[in-house]
């Protein structure tokens, strides 16, 4: 887990992020503790309040709970929750951005389209 | 709880006012940035704190209690200064005794590991040290010293940039393990943002801004685009400095910006981002705000 060095976005919500990519791979189960706010303190070179404040937002989205005396875990269903509002957020996070910069250079929706189809089934290629 | 307080500090070297009636407070348990320029104040600021010297007004409280002459007090406090002050002919070792009869909880075996780590020799004469090496066993006199109020004047100077992280590592490793009071004043702003919670910012001796490091990110906003457009938007807020390249402007613009300008602006084709602590401190201390009056 590690930080993009410039983003638009602050500390505790790109580690916040960062959280939840590694409960959508796996890394982290469902049920099970993940790396401590002291942990993730050094590791990161952060202010410990800072790796807090991350946690703290994912505890208040249900996505982590805390274990009295053991530290955080994963919260049943979190990997599911989080699927679901990325996907809500795709469209404005990615699509959007991405039909803007088409339309810079002059590529029509369906120009992207084409580029995406191709890029799909390339990508389907390569995995088989 | 105030932890540490000054009220109204000034200070004169001849007629230079050095510092100029500084307010503070800090609370305990927190690690502090202490940001200026050069020549801003920074390194007589903390003399006053340690009371090394003596302020021409004003009054510094540490629990409650005024610092002057009370040594009761200053034990709670290791001061790292950016000179060395021990005699060169004194051994590391010997040093390391010398800081336990100050500081009695001091921990010399913690010291003997954080030696290892940086791989200094500890039967060296302190006078034989090159710069960085001076850095780092003064640091390590600090984080081994076990005082509730660490006081850090340019930790990293001299220090390359393995030992610069293995020593910001270290420091938040002592932190999450003690919760000390920690300031830091340093140059390398970049490096070090994420380790403050707060930032207290001195410029020509003044109190410019105390804020925590988050707060302060929040209102700190590179906005490009049209000239028009960037100026348009930037109206009412403060602007601290500008550049244009062609018809295109960026602005560092500090102040809070609405989730409703936010989108409003991006809708009208002009890009936001954040910018950092160092970028905004040049910002602040550069004299380069823009006056759109």
């Amino acid at each position: 887990m590690f930080l993009a060095q410039n983003s638009e976005h602050p500390i505790y919500l790109q580690l916040a992020s960062a959280i939840e990519d590694d409960i959508l791979s796996g890394l982290f189960q469902e049920d099970t503790q993940i790396i401590s706010t002291t942990e993730l303190s050094i590791t990161l070179s952060i202010n410990p309040a800072t790796a807090n404040k991350a946690i703290n937002l994912l505890v208040d989205q249900e996505l982590l709970y805390k274990k009295r005396g053991m530290g955080m875990f994963v919260t049943p269903g979190a990997r599911e929750k989080i699927l679901l509002r990325r996907k809500e957020r795709f469209k404005d996070d990615f699509v959007l951005p991405l039909l803007k910069e088409a339309g810079k250079i002059n590529l029509s929706a369906d120009d992207v389209i084409a580029i995406l189809t191709k890029e799909g089934n390339d990508d389907e290629s390569d995995r088989a | 709880m105030n932890l540490i307080e000054l009220n109204n500090i000034s200070k004169y070297f001849g007629k230079t006012k050095a510092i100029d009636r500084v307010n503070l407070t800090l609370a305990p348990s927190k690690i502090y940035g202490l940001l200026g320029r050069n020549g801003a104040g920074k390194t007589t600021l903390l003399n006053i704190i340690t009371n090394r010297i003596y302020p021409d007004q004003g009054i510094v409280k540490i629990e409650g209690k005024n610092v002057v002459l009370n040594d009761q007090i200053l034990r709670n406090v290791f001061y790292m200064t950016e000179k060395n002050l021990f005699h060169e002919g004194y051994s590391l070792k010997e040093l390391l005794y010398l800081c336990k009869d100050f500081y009695p909880s001091a921990d010399l075996s913690y010291a003997h590991t954080l030696a290892a780590k940086f791989r200094l020799n500890l039967k060296q004469k302190i006078g034989g040290l090159s710069m960085g090496y001076l850095s780092i066993f003064k640091a390590i006199m600090a984080l081994c010293s076990n005082a509730p109020i660490l006081i850090l004047d340019e930790p990293v100077s001299g220090l390359d940039a393995n030992h610069r992280e293995l020593l910001y590592k270290e420091i938040l490793e002592i932190y999450a393990a003690k919760a000390q009071t920690i300031i830091i004043s340093t140059h390398l702003i970049e490096e070090i943002a994420a380790l403050l919670e707060e930032v207290i910012i001195i410029d020509h001796g003044k109190l410019l801004l105390q804020e925590s490091s988050e707060m302060l990110l929040q209102k700190a906003w590179i906005v490009t685009g049209e000239i028009s457009k960037v100026r348009s938007f930037a109206k009412s807020m403060r602007v601290l400095n500008a550049k244009t390249l062609g018809q295109r402007e960026e602005v560092l613009l500090f102040g809070l910006i609405s989730q409703k300008d936010l989108i409003a602006g991006k809708n009208s084709g002009l890009d936001f981002a954040m910018a950092s602590l160092q970028k905004l401190f040049i910002g602040l201390t550069e004299n380069t705000e823009v006056n759109h009056e």
